[in-house]
């Protein structure tokens, strides 16, 4: 168990780490926040904005950071507020950021997370299928076909599903995370809602991402079945579902858990763009709307959000590769 | 060439008594540098299409620029539907601007954007990647903590903040901020790579032998990293496009000249959405960014086929003659 206990020391150290970050990006970017929070409270002709005294006690009780104290007193200060959840003040709402926002990640990890699971269980099986029928006419226009369609951005997946599925032949939703009406106490038809309204986010992520790990498994098993231990296993007799699970599976996949930890960030970054272009009330939407209408809290509270979910999704993909991969774990109990 | 007295006696300062003209010399060096890469290139389909792909993007964006006029507003009729009108190949626009036009005109921001955040990734990943893999203790676990950090903020998000910071207008500038975490993932595999060559006999000969670090990395390591350093900076160009096609998209990067994230912007703007009237505006942008992304990815494919010998260890034959026989 210490690989466990080292690993989550190491996520909590990078969340930290990161956070920090955010905090520099908050305080010290020139024109950022602070600077602009002061700025739209001058013009707004907010009421005592005119005194700085009180104007900093405003400034603080949105962004929780008291701009007379220290720098590392305004940093301790803004973390213990960030640790308990406390995101600041909304300015464009007038409510706290977090009852904005914790009500909008769930959607983003179920779009994001659903679809970076298919693009990547359906990308290594047809990469591996690919690699086992190898030279053959389907192993060549499908490796084409498939690079074909990862050239196509997600995002320009969606606008055209939007187009052709939303506006024009009216089959999907164009906006929203779940039709108005439809409760939770109904789960046949509140389920089903959530992924008729998510279906189409969903399938332009799959569609056009899943060929990039298409490739990556096929050049992968080729070169797992090219190895002698596979010959060994053949020639033992070992049953052929065993050697395509374990022999080649395994040793296929492991190198891309690499790629599927950046494809996290990639994924929750990426939902910036995506549900904006579907209207679909995640995370990524509401930092998009916070950008235009200049709501410094929510934008950098979503950017927090966005950063620790993707920490927590890196750290359960770095655990199931410790799982799959015993090396690992015996390499790091010497 | 005159042989000086006092290097005559060591061994390795010898020089040969044989003439090479500066002839010799050019034909020997175009041979290494350009005709066999070039041979080897053109063998491949892959690269071969990739290539042909992005010739005509690196033309459009030099060439082309000079001879195609600018599109003008209201130069020409309003949504002029493709291939309709000679005159506007690809269509127009709802202010009456040359779809074709603006694809041209659009290019050299784009290319230059991608070329300096390819080089930008490339540059970082192979410098702290090479460090940490080579010099491992403490540097490297500073290094992979920093890159770890780099990893979890994501990108888009941190674009967008700290665009409204910056107010990136120079492509250049753009390129390398669009990238500006994307580093870290390449520098971890670049890391582990360095890390296995480290372990090559003639690696430890050239230490041994008391080679400085730096030529020990600049003359082994490096050389054996670049094919796939010259990979991923296809796949860096691919996220650059990706990235910046998004963000202009939807406005999220102040408009500073042409591109196709512009273009794709003011059709949305415009209305175009909305039915099928104006739907060429919308097709023309999109296959002209995914054509130029295919043409890096499939590129970037063949040339792993080329580098990497592993891809084709269990039919080395297909890689010659590519016909199904060989299965």
């Amino acid at each position: 168990m210490k690989w466990l206990l080292k690993r989550v020391a190491g996520a909590m150290f990078t969340a930290w780490a990161a956070l920090t970050v955010a905090f520099v990006l908050i305080r010290l970017l020139p024109g950022g926040p602070m600077d602009f929070m002061r700025a739209q409270l001058l013009s707004r002709g907010e009421r005592g904005a005119q005194s700085s005294e009180r104007m900093d006690a405003i400034v603080q009780a949105y962004t929780n950071i008291d701009p007379n104290k220290s720098l590392p007193e305004q940093y301790l200060e803004w973390f213990v507020a960030l640790v308990q959840g406390d995101l600041g003040m909304s300015l464009w709402h007038n409510e706290p950021v977090g009852n904005i926002l914790f009500d909008a990640l769930p959607w983003t990890i179920f779009v994001m997370g659903t679809a970076l699971l298919l693009t990547f269980t359906i990308g290594c099986g047809l990469g591996a299928l690919m690699a086992y029928s190898e030279g053959s006419r389907f192993d060549y226009s499908s490796s084409a076909l498939f690079t074909l369609m990862n050239s196509v951005p997600y995002y320009i997946a969606g606008l055209l599903f939007v187009y052709f599925f939303a506006y024009n032949f009216d089959l999907f939703p164009p906006r929203g995370r779940v039709a108005s009406g439809v409760e939770l106490s109904d789960p046949v038809a509140f389920y089903g809602s959530v992924l008729y309204h998510g279906a189409l986010p969903i399938l332009s992520v799959v569609l056009t991402g899943f060929g990039g790990w298409a490739v990556s498994m096929r050049g992968n098993s080729i070169s797992v079945l090219g190895t002698d231990y596979m010959r060994v296993g053949e020639l033992r007799g070992i049953p052929r579902r065993r050697l395509v699970l374990n022999y080649v599976g395994r040793n296929a996949i492991l190198p891309l858990y690499t790629s599927l930890m950046i494809a996290v960030g990639f994924m929750f970054g990426g939902s910036v763009i995506l549900e904006r272009i579907f209207a679909y009330p995640g995370i990524g939407y509401y930092l998009v709307q916070a950008v235009n209408q200049r709501d410094y809290q929510v934008m950098m509270g979503a950017f927090i959000l966005i950063t620790l979910a993707v920490v927590i999704g890196i750290f359960i993909a770095d655990i199931s590769y410790n799982v799959i991969d015993p090396r690992l774990r015996a390499n790091e109990a010497d | 060439m005159t042989v000086k007295d006092d290097q005559s006696e060591l061994p390795f300062e010898t020089t040969a008594d044989v003439d090479v003209t500066r002839w010799d010399q050019v034909v020997h060096f175009a041979d290494v540098w350009v005709t066999s890469p070039a041979r080897i290139v053109w063998d491949d389909f892959r690269t071969r299409v990739g290539l042909i792909i992005l010739s005509v993007y690196a033309l459009m964006g030099t060439v082309g620029v000079l001879f195609y006029p600018v599109p003008r507003l209201n130069a020409g009729p309003r949504l002029v539907g493709p291939f309709e009108n000679f005159e506007y190949i690809l269509g127009t626009t709802a202010t009456g601007q040359d779809l074709l036009g603006l694809m041209i005109h659009s290019t050299p921001f784009m290319l230059n954007m991608v070329i300096a955040g390819a080089v930008f990734t490339s540059t970082m990943s192979v410098v702290v990647g090479t460090l940490a893999g080579y010099k491992r203790g403490r540097t490297d676990q500073i290094l992979m903590g920093l890159s770890d950090i780099a990893l979890v903020i994501p990108g888009l998000p941190l674009v967008i903040v700290l665009a409204i910071a910056i107010q990136p207008e120079n492509p250049l500038v753009v390129g390398v901020l669009l990238t500006i975490n994307g580093w870290a993932g390449l520098a971890r595999s670049v890391r582990s790579e360095v890390i296995s060559l480290r372990n090559e006999a003639y690696i430890e000969a050239s230490s041994i032998m008391g080679l400085s670090t730096s030529s020990i990395i600049l003359k082994d390591i490096l050389p054996n990293i670049m094919p796939y350093v010259l990979i991923n900076f296809m796949q860096a160009g691919r996220n650059v496009i990706f990235a910046s096609v998004g963000l202009y998209y939807l406005g999220l990067l102040p408009f500073s000249g042409l591109n196709w994230g512009v273009v794709l912007n003011t059709a949305q703007k415009s209305g175009a959405l909305n039915g099928f009237h104006a739907l060429h505006w919308i097709v023309v942008p999109i296959v002209t960014i995914s054509a130029l992304v295919f043409g890096l990815v499939y590129f970037s494919q063949g040339l792993d086929r080329i580098f990497n010998p592993r891809i084709r260890a269990r039919h080395s034959k297909t890689m010659e003659s590519d016909s199904p026989e060989d299965v």
